[in-house]
C-alpha cells in the first residue's frame, strides 16, 4: 500500500460485495487455543525433561517407584489414536451425506471413553502401588501429565457429544463439526508424544 | 464527507424491531456489545489502577520516612510491606496495563476500525470480562485474608511462594495463584477473539495493509500472548500443587528444581513485556499520523518490525536469570538476544521521529502524550542495554536502576500510551470533547513529576541500593542523608503526580456530560471509525451502511485533494 498509494492508491482496486473468511470462525478461533494448547504442553514437556536430566542418580523412576505400565497403555493408545482414524471417515461421511456420520461419530466418541476409562483403572492400580502425586517428581509429572491431557480428551469428548446431539437434530454444521473434531484431533495427536515422553 | 455516507438519526432507531430497552444491569453487566465490554474493561483497569498507585503511596512514604504513620494507611509492617509491593506490580502489569491496552482499546477499536458491526464471538467476549472481573476480585480478596496478601513479589519464585513455612501467606499466595491463573483465562478468550475477528470480519475492500497500525499491533501482542502464556499456566498449575497438596515441582530437597519456575515465567514474563508494549506503539503511531497530517513513514516497515520483535522476545527471557545459576556460555547467548532486541524497538521510535518529520504538528493532548512516549521510552529503552549485558547486569540486578529502568518502560507503555489513546478516542467513546487546557495541565503534572521520581532511582540504584527492601535504616551504606533526600525527591514527586491526577478524572467527569459536542470526525481523521455516531450506536452502522474501504488509513495531506485528509471509506 504505501509505496503505490502516492500516486493513486484506488487504481485497480475492486471491492467484493462481502468477504468470504478463508476459514470459518469457530475453526480459526479453536486452531489458535489450539496452538496455545501446544504450548501449554510443550511447557509440561520441557519441565519433565529439565527435573528428569538433574534425577539423583539419573535414576529415572527413581529408587522405590513402581514402573509405569508401558505395554497396557500402548494397547490403551491404539483406542486413541483408531478413534481419530474413525473421526476423520467421521467427517468425510457428513460430507457425503449428513447422516452417514452419525455411526463413526459416534464410535469415535466410544474409542475415546474407552481410552479414558482404561487410563482411570490404570490410575487406581499405580495408586495402590504407592505411586502418588507427593511421592515424587516422578509420580508428580505422572499425574500432571497425563491428568493435562485427560482432562483436555474429557472436555473433547464434550465436544463430539454435543455435535452429535446437534447432528441428531438435523442441525449441525461442517464447521461445527470441523471446530469440535480439531480439538479431538489435537488430544488425539499430542498423545504419542505424552506418551514418549512420560512412559518411555 | 462522512456525513453523507452515515445518516444521523435513524442510525439509534434502525434494525431493531420490537426490542425494549433492557434492565440496566442487562445492558452494562451482560452486555455482548464490543464497546459496552471495552468500557467495563477500561474502568476496571481505571479502578485497579488507583488501588495500584494507593500502594506505591503507602510504600514510597515508607521508603522515604521509615516509621512514618502514612496517612491514609497508618504504620507499614515489613509484611504489609511486601504485600504491597507485589501487589502493586501484579496489578499494574496484569490488571492496569492488559486489560486497558489490549482488552479495552483492542475491543473498542477492532470492529469500530474494521467496520466491523462487533467481534465474532461476542458471548465468548462477554464471558472474558467476566472471568476478568472474577480475577480481579479474588486478587482484591487476597489482602484481606488471614495472613495477609502475598507478598512474594509478582515473579512469584518459588520456594519463597511455594512454601507457606516461608512466606506466611498459606491463603494470599494461592489466592493470588488463582487470580493470575483467571485473568490469563480472560486474555486467552479475548485474544482468540481479537484475531479471528481481524482476519474475518474486515470490511469489503480492507487488505491486510489497509488495517490501521493500532490494531496490527494489538493482534500481534494478543499472537505473543497465546504463544508464551502456555508454558506460564503449566508452570502455574505445579506451582499450585505444590502451594495446596504438597507436590515437589519446585522443592530441591524431593527432586524438583525451583530455577525451572523462572523459565516458566520469563518464557512468558519477558514476551509480556512487548504484550503491553505494542498495543502503545500502534496508539502512539497511529495519533502521531493524525496530528503530523502525514502518512506514517513505511507501514509496511513498521509491521515487519513489530513481528520481528513479537519473534525475537521468546529468545531473550534468560537474561533474568544471569545470577541465578545459568551457564556463563548461556548468558552469553541471551546477552546477544537482548541487545538485538533493541534494534527493532530504536528502529519503530526512529520510523515515529520520521513520520513528524515535515508534517503539521499539531499539539494536541494526545499529540503531546505521544511525544512523551517517545522521549520517555528512549530512556527506558537505552537503560536497558546495561541491565542486557551479563557483566554489567551482575552488578545491577535486583537494583534500583533495574526497577527505575522497567518504570521507565512500562509508565510510558501503560500510563502515557494509555491517556494518549484515551484523549484520542474519548470524542468516539462519549461523543464529547475533552477540555484541552485541562489535559495539557495534567500532562505537565504528570510528565514532570514522573522523571524526578526516577530519575532520582537510577542514581540509587547505582549507590547500590538493593529492592525489596523495608527499612534501609538496617543498612548503614545505604541509610546516609544523600540517599534519603533522593528518596525523599522521588516520593514527594509520586505525591505531585498523583495530586495532578485529579485534575484528570475531573476533566473526564466534566467532559463527558458538559463538554462540547464533538461530531463525528473531530480529530478530522481518516479511519473507518470516524464516519459513525459519536458515540456509536448498537451495531455500530446502520446494517445498509456498513463501510466499505478504498485506501490505506494513512491518507494525510494528498496533492490532488482540497483537504488534507482522504478517509479510507470514500470512493473518491
Amino acid at each position: 500500500m504505501s509505496s503505490s498509494s502516492a500516486t493513486y492508491p484506488m487504481e485497480g482496486r475492486s471491492i467484493p460485495e462481502r468477504r468470504e473468511p478463508l476459514i470459518p470462525n469457530g475453526v480459526l478461533g479453536m486452531l489458535i487455543f489450539i496452538f496455545t494448547e501446544v504450548m501449554f504442553f510443550s511447557g509440561l514437556i520441557s519441565a519433565h525433561a529439565i527435573v528428569k536430566s538433574q534425577a539423583a542418580g539419573q535414576m529415572w523412576p527413581p529408587y522405590g517407584q513402581p514402573r509405569l505400565p508401558v505395554e497396557e497403555t500402548a494397547l490403551n493408545s491404539l483406542a486413541l489414536l483408531v478413534s481419530g482414524v474413525v473421526l476423520v471417515l467421521a467427517w468425510f461421511a457428513f460430507k457425503r451425506e449428513k447422516p452417514a456420520a452419525r455411526i463413526p461419530l459416534f464410535m469415535a466418541m466410544l474409542l475415546g471413553i474407552a481410552f479414558v476409562g482404561l487410563q482411570g483403572v490404570e490410575w487406581a492400580a499405580l495408586l495402590a502401588d504407592g505411586l502418588t502425586i507427593q511421592s515424587s517428581t516422578y509420580g508428580a509429572f505422572f499425574y500432571l501429565m497425563v491428568g493435562a491431557h485427560g482432562v483436555h480428551a474429557i472436555g473433547a469428548l464434550g465436544g463430539l457429544a454435543w455435535a452429535f446431539h446437534k447432528l441428531d437434530r438435523e442441525e449441525l454444521t461442517s464447521a461445527q463439526l470441523a471446530t469440535v473434531s480439531a480439538f479431538w484431533y489435537f488430544v488425539v495427536l499430542v498423545w504419542p508424544v505424552l506418551y514418549w515422553t512420560v512412559y518411555l | 464527507m462522512a456525513d453523507t455516507v452515515v445518516d444521523v438519526h435513524q442510525h439509534e432507531h434502525a434494525g431493531h424491531d420490537g426490542h425494549h430497552d433492557p434492565h440496566w444491569i442487562v445492558k452494562y453487566l451482560w452486555s455482548t456489545d464490543h464497546k459496552i465490554i471495552a468500557m467495563q474493561y477500561l474502568f476496571t483497569g481505571m479502578f485497579m489502577g488507583i488501588i495500584g498507585a494507593y500502594m506505591a503511596y503507602v510504600f514510597r512514604m515508607q521508603l522515604a520516612f521509615p516509621g512514618i504513620s502514612v496517612p491514609g494507611f497508618g504504620q507499614v509492617s515489613p509484611g504489609e510491606y511486601n504485600s504491597l509491593i507485589t501487589n502493586h506490580g501484579s496489578i499494574m502489569i496484569f490488571w492496569v496495563a492488559m486489560p486497558v491496552l489490549i482488552a479495552a482499546f483492542g475491543n473498542y477499536l477492532i470492529p469500530l476500525m474494521i467496520g466491523a458491526d462487533d467481534m465474532v464471538f461476542p458471548r465468548i467476549n462477554r464471558l472474558s470480562y467476566q472471568i476478568f472481573l472474577v480475577s480481579a476480585i479474588i486478587l482484591l480478596a487476597s489482602l484481606f485474608v488471614e495472613g495477609g496478601g502475598f507478598g512474594g513479589a509478582w515473579t512469584s519464585y518459588p520456594p519463597l511462594s511455594a512454601e507457606g513455612d516461608y512466606n506466611q501467606t498459606n491463603l494470599g499466595s494461592s489466592l493470588w495463584l488463582l487470580a493470575v491463573a483467571l485473568e490469563f483465562v480472560a486474555f486467552l478468550l479475548g485474544g482468540i477473539n481479537f484475531i479471528t475477528t481481524l482476519m474475518n470480519s474486515r470490511a469489503p475492500g480492507m487488505k491486510a495493509y489497509d488495517i490501521p497500525m493500532v490494531l496490527w499491533m494489538i493482534v500481534i501482542a494478543s499472537i505473543l500472548f497465546m504463544l508464551s502464556v502456555g508454558p506460564l499456566i503449566a508452570g502455574a498449575v505445579m506451582l499450585f500443587f505444590d502451594q495446596t497438596i504438597n507436590t515437589g515441582f519446585y522443592d530441591p530437597t524431593r527432586g524438583g528444581d525451583p530455577i525451572l519456575w523462572q523459565h516458566l515465567f520469563w518464557f512468558f514474563g519477558h514476551p509480556e513485556v512487548y504484550v503491553v508494549l505494542l498495543p502503545a506503539i500502534g496508539i502512539t503511531v497511529d495519533v502521531i499520523a493524525t496530528f503530523a497530517r502525514k502518512k506514517i513513514f513505511g507501514y509496511k516497515l513498521v509491521l515487519y518490525t513489530a513481528v520481528a520483535t513479537g519473534v525475537l522476545s521468546f529468545f531473550v527471557w534468560a537474561h533474568h536469570q544471569f545470577i541465578a545459576g545459568i551457564d556463563p556460555r548461556m548468558a552469553n547467548v541471551f546477552t546477544i538476544t537482548t541487545l538485538l532486541i533493541s534494534v527493532p524497538i530504536a528502529e519503530l521510535l526512529f520510523v515515529m521521529i520520521a513520520t513528524l518529520y515535515g508534517g503539521s504538528i499539531r499539539l494536541t493532548t494526545p499529540m503531546l502524550w505521544a511525544l512523551a512516549f517517545i522521549a520517555e521510552f528512549l530512556i527506558g529503552g537505552v537503560t536497558g542495554i546495561f541491565l542486557g549485558a551479563s557483566g554489567a547486569d551482575i552488578y545491577f540486578h535486583d537494583t534500583y536502576f533495574v526497577l527505575a529502568h522497567f518504570h521507565y518502560t512500562f509508565f510510558p507503555i501503560a500510563i502515557i500510551g494509555t491517556f494518549c489513546g484515551f484523549t484520542y478516542w474519548f470524542p468516539k467513546m462519549f461523543g464529547r470533547m475533552m477540555n484541552d487546557t485541562l489535559g495539557k495541565i495534567h500532562f505537565w503534572g504528570t510528565i514532570i513529576p514522573f522523571n524526578f521520581i526516577f530519575i532520582p532511582l537510577f542514581v540509587l540504584g547505582m549507590g547500590g541500593q538493593h529492592r525489596r527492601i523495608y527499612n534501609f535504616q538496617h543498612f548503614p551504606e545505604l541509610a546516609g542523608p544523600e540517599m534519603y533526600s533522593l528518596r525523599q525527591i522521588a516520593t514527594i514527586s509520586l505525591l505531585i503526580m498523583l495530586a495532578f491526577q485529579a485534575v484528570f478524572f475531573f476533566n473526564m467527569f466534566w467532559s463527558w456530560f458538559k463538554g462540547e459536542k464533538a461530531g463525528k470526525n473531530p480529530w478530522k481523521a481518516n479511519t473507518l471509525e470516524w464516519t459513525t455516531e459519536s458515540p456509536p450506536g448498537h451495531g455500530n452502522w446502520p446494517p445498509d451502511q456498513m463501510p466499505v474501504v478504498y485506501r490505506g488509513p494513512y491518507e494525510y495531506g494528498h496533492p490532488d485533494r482540497e483537504e488534507d485528509y482522504w478517509p479510507q471509506h470514500l470512493p473518491s
